[in-house]
Parts: C-alpha cells; structure tokens; sequence
C-alpha cells in the first residue's frame, strides 16, 4: 500500500497491486536474483525516471562516511548510461526505500550495489527495447548515451519519454547484460564524494543539523549505572529552570524538553541532581577470568581432519570492551503528527528501528516513519537507535512538535553498547617439514549483535516502567559467524578443529562492531602465525605463503610484501616489521597488510612507521573510496589496538570521556600509510569497510614481537602494558 | 644583577678551591647485571624521576637534550645511556658514583647543580650501585646533548658545592619507623622533592631552614609540603599515596606541570616505596583543616571575573566530581590557595591535558578562549574563592605570557 | 543582550551570557558546521576561531566574546566558492563521516594563517587536540598541507 500511494504521488509510472515478495524471490528457472533484488524485486523499487527524465534511485542502505552513495550513485549512472550528477540518490527510508536491513557487515556493495548495477542495467534494456518499438529499429542497433536512446540515424528519444506507462514496474530479471567494462566511465573512477562539499562548507549534513519549525530540544538522564532503579525525582528546580517545557518521566527513563538546547543541557543537569537511584551493578573487573566462569553454549563449527598428537604451541589471547566512540554523541528528531510518528534517525536500520519504535510507543508500523539521516560515524551498532527511541517516546509526549534528543558525551561513553571483550586459545602442531599439521581454535564470547527490531534492544524500552524484552541474544551463523567470525582458518592445514563458546549472559551491554569478532579472531590467528612462524624458524611471509591456495590471497599477500620492500627490510635497533592477512569473514575481501614500528621499552611507546596494505574486494566501484575507508579501518584498528579499553569500577563505567578512554590522536597515527586497490573488474563486490580491523591488530602485535622479541597477546598494547611486559622479561 | 653578584662571588670564592683530579683510568664496569640489580635500579630510577631530565620531548628515554631552564640559564639533561661516544658507556661505576655523589663527571669537570647531586649524595652504595646496573642496561642512543646556556663558570661550582654539598647519610630517626625512615632517605635523596618545593636563596642553594615550604619550578609554584602546606584539605598518608601514585586523589587537584611527569613516575615504583614518600610527606603536613579566608568580590575586575568562572567553569567545577563528570569544587583547589597565581593560569590556559596515550582525567585548555584581561579578572574573582593575596595579576599574565604554551 | 561578530556580521543575541558560543552558534544563527562533541574541550569537533586563535565553542561563554571576532567554518567560503582550506578538504577527500572535520579546518586555519608553510611534524602538532574516530588522519594532514600551500599561493 505504501509503495502504491507513493508511486501515485510520484506520477511518472503507474500503480501496481501488491504481489507478495515471496512468489518473486526467484524467477521461473529459479535462479536467484542478484544482491538485495531477491527480497525487493520489483525494478521500480530502485529507479525511477521522470517524464522529466529526472533519475532517482533508492537504496535501503544508509550513508555512513563510508561513501556508499557516492557508490551507489557511479554504479546506477554507469549502467543507466547517463552522467555521474544526473542520479538522484534516495537512501534508507521506510517509505520511499526498499528494505534492506542494516547497513551493516560490509554487505552495502554486495547486496545494494549489485541489486543497483542489475537493476540499471535491466532498466536500461526496458528502455532500449521501448525505443526500439518506437523507433522501428533493432535494439542490437540502438545504444543508452547521455539520458537517451540513440539509433544509428541520429535519431534519439529521450528516457523520459520512455518511461509512460508501467515501463520499470516489471520483476527483477537473475541476469542483465552489464556495461562492458571497456566503455566504463563512471564506474571504477575515483570520483568526488557527494556528500564532501555540503560537509567542508556547514551545510545540513546531519541529523544533528536538521531544524524543524517549532523544534525543540531534550536531554536524557540515564541511570548511573545498568540495572539502577529510579528511587526519586524530584523535578520541580528543572521544571522552573527557564526554557525548560516538560519533564518526563517512565519508570527509570528521564528526560527534559526545553526550548533551546543549552537550556535542556543545564535542565538535564538540574535534574540528574535532584534523582536518587538504587544501585545497579557492573561486572568484576577481572572481565575475561569472569566471562570464562559463565555458561557457554559450545558448538564446534569446523572440524577436519583427526588429531594425531597433543598440540605443541599454544597461546591465548584477550580483548577488552570497546567503545564505537562517535565523535557526534547520538542524536534523533522525533515528530507526531496527525498521527503519525516520523523518526530522524543515523541508525544503520530503519525498517528494524521502526519496528522496535512501533512496539516502544504501541502504535502499528505503518503509522511510524523512520528516515535515515546522517550522523557522526558509528562503526556499528552504537547509541542511533537509542536516541531514535528516546525521540520517538519524548515526541509521542508533545504531538505536533518537533523534539530533538542528543546524548551527552558521557551518556554515549557509558551507555552505548560495546564491542564485546573476548578470549580465544589457538594450539597447533608443526610437522617436520614446518607446515602446521594440526590446528586447534577456541573463542569465547557474548552476541555480537543486540540490534534493534525489538523496543527491548532500545535504551528507553529497556528503561520504561513496564519494560519491553529484548530480543534473545542470539549468535550469527557460519559461513559469515558472529563471535566466531572468521575463527575457522583460511590457511591449509590437515587437522582443523574451531570451537564457538557462545556465552549468552552478558555482563555489559553489547552489540555489534565494525568486524564483530573477526577483529579478535584475526588478530589471535595472525599472531598465532607468526609465533608458528617463529618456532618453524620460517619467515611470516613464506610461512602465511606456504599455507595459502587462494590466489586472490596470495595475489594479496605478494603486493603488500612487495611494495613494504619485506625481503629487502632493513632493522634499525628499537624497531620490527609485522605483516598479517585475512579474508574477511572468509568470504569477503581480501586484505594484507606489513608494517613497521619502533618501541621504547623504558616508555612502552609504540611508534607506527610505514604502512604498506593491499584490499581485494572485487570489483572497485570508487578506488578512491576504498583507499579511504581502508586508511580509516587501519587506524582506527591501530587505535583500538594500542590504546583503547572500557574502563570501571564499581559504581560505574569510568571510561566516560576522552581523558579516560583516549583514542589516538595525529602524534601517533602511521608517519605513511600506503593502500594498494587491486581492482577485479567483473568480479562481484565483496565490501570493504571492515577488511582492515583484524589484520592491522595483529601486525602491530606481530611488529612489536619483531621489535622486542616479547608476544604481547593482550589488547590493548598500550604503554603501560608493553612497558609491564618488556619490564617482566 | 643577581647574576654579576653570583659571578662576583664565586670568582672571589675560586682562588681558594682546587679543582678535583680527573678520574680517567678507570676500566668501563660490566655491561651484564643480575636481573634483581637491575629491576631494583629501575624502581629506584621512577623514584628519581631521572627520565624526565633526561629525555628531550619526543625524544629516546635517557638520551638527554631536556632543556631545564633555571635563573642562571639553560641546562640540558645529558645522555646517560650506554653510548660509549654521547652516553655514559665509558664510565666505571665509581664514576658513576663520583657524579651522583660529588657532581663531578669523569673527567673531574663540575655538573651544574641543576643536576641534583646535592641530593644523591645522600644515596647508598647498594642504590647507586643497582641505578648503575639498570642504567647500564638501557638502549644505547648515539645523541650528543645540547651545549648549556649557562653565564657561570662550571670551576665556580666548587663554591657552590662547598655551601651547599653535605655528602653523607640521609637524615634517619630511630624513633621513627621503618616507612617513615625510607620515606626520609628517598625524599631526601633520589626523589629530590625538596629540590622543587624548597625556596632557594641568590645562590640557588636550597634556604635549608624554609626546607619544603614551597619553591618555584618552570614557571610553576611548588607548594609546601610541611606544616605550612597551602593545601585546602590537609593530605593524609592514604590520599597522598594515591595521588602520588596515579596524579588523583578525592578531594585535591590532579596533578599537573612538573608534577605529572613525577607522579608518572612514581606509578611505576614499589608500592611499598611511595607509600613510604606519604608517610614521611604527610607527617610533616598540618592536621587541622585549612580555613579558607574567602572573602567577597568587591572590586570591579572581580566582578566581570565571576560571570567569567560563571560561563566557562562553572558547568564541572560546581558539580563536583560527581557520576556523570564534573570537576573539583574549587574551594578544594590548590592553585588557589598558594602565594602566586603561576599555576593557575598555566591550568587555565593550556589544561591538563594528558598526553594522548594515558587514560587521566583533563581539564581543557582556554588558550584564545579568555583574553590577557579576561584571565585577570578571572583570578581576580578566584583569589576571593580562598582570600590568597595575589598582587599585579597583570603583571603575572604578562610574565606568564613569554612562556612557552 | 550580546552582539557578536561572526563571519564578519554582527549579531545581537538574547541568551543567557553564560551559554557556551557553541550552542548560540548552532541554535540562535542556524551555522551548522561547528559540533558538538564533548562539550569537555577534549574533542575539537567544535573548534572555531577567535581573533585568529583556535579555541572550543563548547566550553567559551559568550560573556567572554563580545567585540571579538568569531571565524567559522562558514567564514571561509561556500560550496560554490569554497575557500584554501574548504578546496583542499575536497581535493583531497578528506572526510569520511566528516564530523569532525569543519573542526579540524578551523584548528589549521589557525595554524595556516600564521604559517601556511607549517612543516608535516608542525600540522600534527597543531591539530593534536582535534580527535577523528574514523581514522582520516592521513588525509587531513595532506589537505592541510595542501590548503597552506594554496594559502601561500594567494
């Protein structure tokens, strides 16, 4: 219904009855259909062209700084054949967008991109075949330029002339004949982002920006710490603070709307004086002696090969909690209106987030709208959908106005769900020859994901007087994994046995980030290759070699190799070189990378020299792109790794700012950092954005061990751990 | 004019000294050491504080090039470690022990006394034996130190040591205990606390009766740490471990200026042994609590100060340091109730930020953010906060200004 | 009642003089580029410039600003005549989810326009209080070196 009201206001192509998504997942033969196609396959669902023949295409993704629009867009004006700037792009809107789930996983190319390339490119054919009938000439002749098909005779009909009638609302074919890759001139290219300009000059860039007639502006108070129950409030001096328009309270949730925003600030503060809690708790800070005390619920999800004797080597490693740590504190515009609640939001799923919303404030889904708008970068699952949540209850209240909700730095530090802290415990064997002949994994850990789609997975829904249950926490399957995402190796070795410990208590809240457990699996399996590496006396490069098949990874593993000068290396005193691979979740990208540090042990210090990395991820759509979000992934991955740590004591999270949970700053990134693209044109896209967590985290460890001969398998490798550990030896 | 009498002195002061033999000879001590000697050297160095002088910022730990400005000019740290052409990796340990104790390097040339031998000398054998070993053993940098800046002659240090040198023990109590008897022999020796918070005469001796009551360092004000402790809660031995060891404890400042690279020190030292610095440092302090003498803002420049402390301080320091942030009451703060404003507006201005790989508490910095007249009238209003008598605030800015930020 | 200068315009606001310049900035002249980050003075994502110095929005009072000038983001140019800096942000595409950028080109604006011909060590000094969580740092030390020499060119 909703699409058919839409395409209805929309004008250019006419309405169809609503067929049930099922009968159209797949065509005749049963082929499936490319990317997100299968779950959305009617055309007209992605392109659409005016009589005006103004071009807009909708993707359920969502902007996040990776760049997908941009992305997105240089695939759809590539098949439509038409220019870069024509395509209007249209992004996660439980309106307008298909459903597309989360932007989340690195999927966006894979499932919107391929979903977009074949749908443009079958578009494009729709509109040759109409212009030929109109034109009495073959399609064979006829050729897509510039917004027009054009005949042999110089005759062109303009595409939107072509489109009257239902010419795009047609399914979805499994097999559309592409753009070949020599007439390319979108696709591949470096081009600009879109969204940079409006970014460098202020203009409304996120939802932080966004200002609605009449908008006005709340402040949460959240509990001290989790579980803390409400025991009083007393909120006559906030109410009487100037500004200040409502306080609400619904059981443990808190909040106070005021005209202008500092005005909320100083009300919230008023108010979070005058509350009394019961105390709530937190964990012991022994975390991981603490998580392995749980119950776990055991699968073993590789198991190749028989054991021939007790594993040789053994080592185990450790992760703290990590912070997402948007440097834009989480912020939602909330609106009823003729009721009708409509939800700005940088959550990474609107539909899921409507969802969840629809049950908080007990209105049907289709009476909640939920538009993305960007934020500051989230890296997963942060406080988005929870300020999504608080807007969406803070505007039921007030129906009519406009309320905007940010959280305070403190609020995101210590109530954003984390990256879970984690153990792994790898053995293995080596045979005489120095291959690894046997290969032993374990990896204990929460969910990766307590996503919405639930108002329990929300903040307020969890705070409210009468709670909402949250979804189970619950593990993602293998191939692609959750916690024990990418545990199985990808290198070849007879006995392989990967046990996934899934703990599903969770002593902190948790939630997906960026590479979920492949950033812990990666670094522990890397490190494991060079500490193997080291017993067989082999260097890590030939040692990675001499266990890889896929030449898409040793195609990586050489490029890197070769443009770090690996066999040329020369050491200095103080400093190692580390390298490290992975294929993300072992089905996606292909990423390599060698770097050198130098450590001061008085200090613990570690300084990244140069860095040298190389991602496959099939087909490059925007090199440019991929470079970007790579150098992003290596150092926010070095960040993670050298610094970073969820901190508390008993009474709450003390890593609530900057001063106590630092990330690193422009002293210590890398002094070069070199990305290499290695384009596979034709080859489907394999994503990018979280290729580079894992491998860079074992690079540095694996540098450090070259560096000081001490294997540190504890993140984060921070100086006051490094200088602890070269002081013990 | 301070300095033509110093020059003055001690060239009157020269015809009587003799400078001491050189020792060279003497074979290089061995580069391997039981691992306790050095692990017991590398306490004892945190203790001293010895990296701090002797690393240039950004510098390789030890390798020297700090630049420690005194009033009679610029001293540089020097490299002590193992570099036999830049470092120390010629000397025997007796050298070793003859620069900690007598000043003298090993050639018999003076050190400044900015290089605080007047303390070490103090040191046991065992210690400067186990300082010897873990210095022994670090990286050897190749780094060649900057040349001083210095007007007086390194011959005319002989006068100054003949004054102000008192080789021997530390002071010991026997009716004192165990910590109490440690905390002396390290605070007096290797920790050199007295070197920042004892005010020194024309001479830069230490004024050996005003011991601990407050000196002046970098631009920044060592507060007494004796019975006449400006601290607006008297220090107890539990709170003053903890600051010392972490830079925080409940109800006091966090460390800043000199001080942090001290207390990042001490982080890394025994327990046992800061503990022991706590208990010496505490028992000297007042027990009765400080009474703050506020007194109200009358003068005009005060009064635009406070709508300053209104905007811009305010929002942490009135809450407290409370759940969800906030920061130290003021009223609790020492900067504010120490004879100078120098450490206030070096807070003010440039925070304390920690450096940008420690997780620590921070203060932001208000560098642009207040004019020269707006921090005046700022510590106008402050100095009400505790009735300090701070004079020429002006003047104090203008000063504070030719600092580097 | 304060008047402020911004971008060159004076601007008589009612507030509370107390309110830190960030939230008038943002709420009361509807420039979007300054943003709130911390409101600690930790992160610089607010960071503007007064009287040619880089300073926090999110923790300067207003009080304290009358009659001085106030630089913003969007003091420096327009997306149709982006400024030296603005150029280089773009020419080197250097954002990603680009929050903390506008912060970042008023922290070198600062430094630029002192000495646009700041060294590589010179620019991560200068802009190590501003924090990037998407990991741009590479890019954003090319584009303010790239924008000092644009600068120096004028």
């Amino acid at each position: 219904m909703r699409r058919r009201e839409f395409l209805a206001t929309g004008g250019a192509l006419v309405i169809a009855f609503s067929i049930p998504r099922a009968a159209w997942a797949q065509d005749a033969e049963g082929a499936k259909l490319p990317g997100s196609l299968g779950k959305t396959p009617m055309l007209d669902s992605w392109i659409r062209i005016g009589t005006d023949g103004s071009i807009t295409v909708f993707t359920g993704k969502c902007e996040l700084g990776q760049g997908v629009r941009t992305a997105l867009q240089q695939v759809a004006a590539e098949q439509l054949a038409v220019a870069f700037d024509r395509v209007t792009m249209v992004t996660a809107d439980t309106e307008r967008t298909p459903d597309e789930g989360f932007t989340s996983g690195s999927n966006s190319m894979k499932d919107s991109g391929t979903a977009i390339l074949n749908a443009a490119a079958q578009a494009r054919e729709l509109l040759i075949a109409e212009a030929a009938k109109r034109l009495a000439v073959p399609s064979t002749q006829l050729v897509a330029r510039d917004g027009s098909i054009v005949a042999p005779d110089g005759r062109r009909v303009a595409y939107g002339e072509l489109v009257e009638g239902q010419l795009l609302h047609v399914n979805a074919q499994p097999h559309s004949t592409l753009i070949d890759r020599a007439s390319r001139r979108v696709m591949g290219k470096p081009v600009q982002r879109v969204d940079i300009p409006g970014k460098v000059t202020g203009g409304v860039a996120y939802v932080q920006d966004l200002r609605l007639p009449g908008m006005v502006h709340a402040r949460v108070v959240r509990p001290p710490q989790p579980g803390a129950k409400l025991r009083s409030l007393d909120a006559s001096a906030a109410r009487a603070m100037p500004g200040v328009v409502d306080v609400v309270r619904d059981g443990n949730f808190v909040a106070v709307i005021a005209r202008s925003e500092f005005e909320a600030v100083r009300a919230m503060r008023a108010l979070s004086d005058s509350a009394t809690w019961d105390d709530g708790s937190l964990p012991p800070q022994e975390i991981h002696a603490h998580l392995l005390g749980l119950a776990s619920k055991d699968t073993v999800i590789a198991d190749r090969g028989t054991a021939t004797s007790p594993a040789q080597y053994e080592s185990t490693y450790h992760r703290p909690y990590h912070m997402h740590g948007a440097i834009g504190p989480s912020c939602a515009v909330g609106l009823l209106q003729d009721g009708k609640l409509t939800v700005w939001t940088h959550t990474q799923g609107v539909y899921p987030l409507r969802a969840a919303i629809a049950e908080l404030v007990k209105m049907p889904p289709d009476k909640v709208h939920c538009i993305h708008m960007e934020g500051s970068g989230c890296y997963g699952h942060n406080g988005a959908d929870d300020a999504g949540g608080d807007a969406a209850l803070l505007a039921v209240t007030h129906p009519g106005r406009p309320v905007r909700v940010q959280h305070m730095r403190e609020q995101e530090h210590s109530w954003e769900p984390y990256g879970p802290a984690m153990v792994t415990k790898a053995r293995a064997s080596l045979g005489a020859d120095g291959r690894i002949v046997s290969w032993e994994f374990d990896v204990w850990s929460n969910t990766h994901s307590t996503r919405p789609g639930k108002a329990g997975n929300l903040a307020a829904g969890m705070l409210v007087a009468s709670p909402f249950a949250a979804s189970p926490p619950g593990t993602i399957p293998q191939p692609e994994g959750g916690g024990d995402r990418n545990s199985i190796p990808l290198y070849s070795v007879p006995r392989v046995k990967v046990t996934s410990r899934f703990i599903p208590e969770m002593p902190l809240r948790v939630s997906a980030l960026r590479g979920l457990g492949a950033y812990m699996n990666v670094f522990s399996i890397e490190s494991f290759m060079d500490e193997l590496a080291v017993a067989a006396k082999a260097d890590p490069v030939g040692f990675r070699l001499r266990h890889l098949d896929d030449p898409r990874a040793v195609s990586v593993v050489q490029a890197v190799a070769e443009r770090f000068g690996w066999s040329t290396w020369q050491r200095e005193p103080g400093h190692g070189r580390g390298f490290a691979f992975a294929r993300y979740k072992n089905l996606a990208a292909y990423f390599a990378i060698a770097m050198d540090v130098e450590v001061t042990r008085e200090s613990g210090e570690i300084r990244v020299g140069r860095v040298c990395c190389a991602i496959d991820s099939g087909e490059a759509v925007n090199p440019d792109g991929i470079r970007n979000q790579t150098e992003g992934g290596v150092v926010q991955s070095l960040s993670w790794t050298m610094l970073e740590a969820v901190t508390w004591d008993a009474k709450r999270i003390t890593s609530r700012d900057w001063g106590r949970y630092p990330v690193i700053r422009f002293q210590h990134v890398p002094r070069s950092l070199d990305v290499q693209v290695i384009d596979r044109p034709g080859e489907p896209f394999l994503g990018t954005g979280e290729a580079a967590q894992g491998p860079t985290a074992a690079a540095l460890a694996n540098a450090v061990a070259d560096a000081t001969g001490v294997r540190i398998r504890d993140i984060p490798l921070n100086p006051a751990r490094v200088a602890a550990t070269l002081r013990r030896v | 004019m301070q300095w033509s009498r110093v020059i003055a002195l001690l060239a009157l002061a020269c015809a009587s000294c003799t400078a001491p033999a050189p020792m060279e000879g003497h074979a290089p001590g061995p580069r391997t050491f039981p691992a306790s000697d050095i692990a017991k050297g590398a306490n004892l160095a945190a203790l001293g504080n010895c990296v701090t002088c002797h690393t240039a910022p950004g510098g390789k730990p030890f390798a020297g090039g700090y630049a420690l400005k005194t009033p009679f000019g610029t001293v540089h740290g020097t490299n002590i470690t193992p570099d036999e052409a830049t470092g120390i990796g010629r000397w025997s340990e007796e050298d070793f022990r003859r620069a900690l104790r007598e000043g003298l390097n090993p050639a018999g040339h003076h050190y400044y006394p900015a290089f605080p031998y007047a303390y070490f000398t103090h040191l046991t054998d065992e210690d400067i034996h186990a300082l010897y070993a873990f210095v022994m053993t670090r990286e050897a940098v190749h780094a060649e130190t900057p040349a001083n800046t210095v007007v007086v002659p390194r011959f005319a240090v002989a006068i100054w040591n003949a004054r102000y040198l008192h080789p021997g023990p530390a002071r010991s109590d026997p009716a004192r205990d165990a910590s109490w008897n440690r905390g002396a022999y390290l605070a007096d020796s290797l920790a050199h606390c007295s070197d920042c918070h004892t005010p020194r005469d024309k001479l830069g001796g230490e004024k050996s009766a005003e011991y601990l009551s407050g000196g002046d360092v970098d631009g920044w004000h060592a507060p007494a740490l004796n019975e006449h402790s400006p601290s607006p809660v008297p220090w107890n031995v539990e709170a003053l471990e903890t600051y010392l060891a972490t830079g925080l404890a409940d109800h006091h400042a966090i460390s800043a200026g000199p001080m942090r690279g001290v207390v990042d020190n001490l982080g890394r030292a025994s327990h046992g042994d800061v503990h022991a610095l706590a208990v010496y440092i505490a028992g000297m302090e007042r027990s009765s609590p400080h009474r703050a003498r506020g007194s109200e803002a009358a003068d005009s420049s005060a009064q635009r100060g406070k709508q300053v402390y209104a905007g811009a301080c305010a929002d942490c320091h009135t809450r407290g340091r409370s759940a969800d942030g906030g920061a130290l009451p003021l009223e609790e703060a020492i900067a504010l109730a120490i004879p100078t404003p120098s450490n206030l507006i070096h807070i003010v201005r440039d925070g304390i930020v920690p450096r940008e790989d420690r997780a620590q508490p921070w203060m932001p910095a208000f560098r642009g953010a207040l004019t020269d007249e707006q921090l005046v009238d700022l510590l106008a209003y402050l100095r009400t906060i505790d009735g300090v008598e701070w004079n020429d605030l002006n003047e104090q800015v203008r000063k504070a200004d030719k600092e580097p930020g | 009642m304060i008047t402020l200068e911004v971008n060159g315009h004076r601007h008589d606001v009612d507030v509370d003089p107390s309110t830190p310049l960030l939230y008038v900035l943002r709420g009361e002249l509807a420039l979007n580029a300054a943003k709130f980050g911390c409101g600690l003075g930790q992160c610089g994502s607010c960071t503007v410039m007064v009287d040619g110095e880089a300073i926090y929005s999110c923790i300067t009072p207003v009080s304290t600003l009358a009659g001085r000038r106030i630089t913003t983001v969007e003091g420096l140019g327009t997306v149709d005549k982006p400024g030296p800096v603005q150029r280089a942000f773009i020419e080197e595409q250097a954002a990603q989810c680009g929050y903390c950028i506008p912060g970042m080109m008023m922290r070198a604006q600062a430094l630029l326009e002192k000495n646009p011909g700041a060294s590589e060590d010179e620019i991560r000094k200068a802009l190590e209080p501003n924090l990037c969580r998407c990991g741009t740092h590479m890019r954003i030390l090319r584009a303010v070196a790239r924008a000092g020499k644009l600068m120096g060119a004028k």
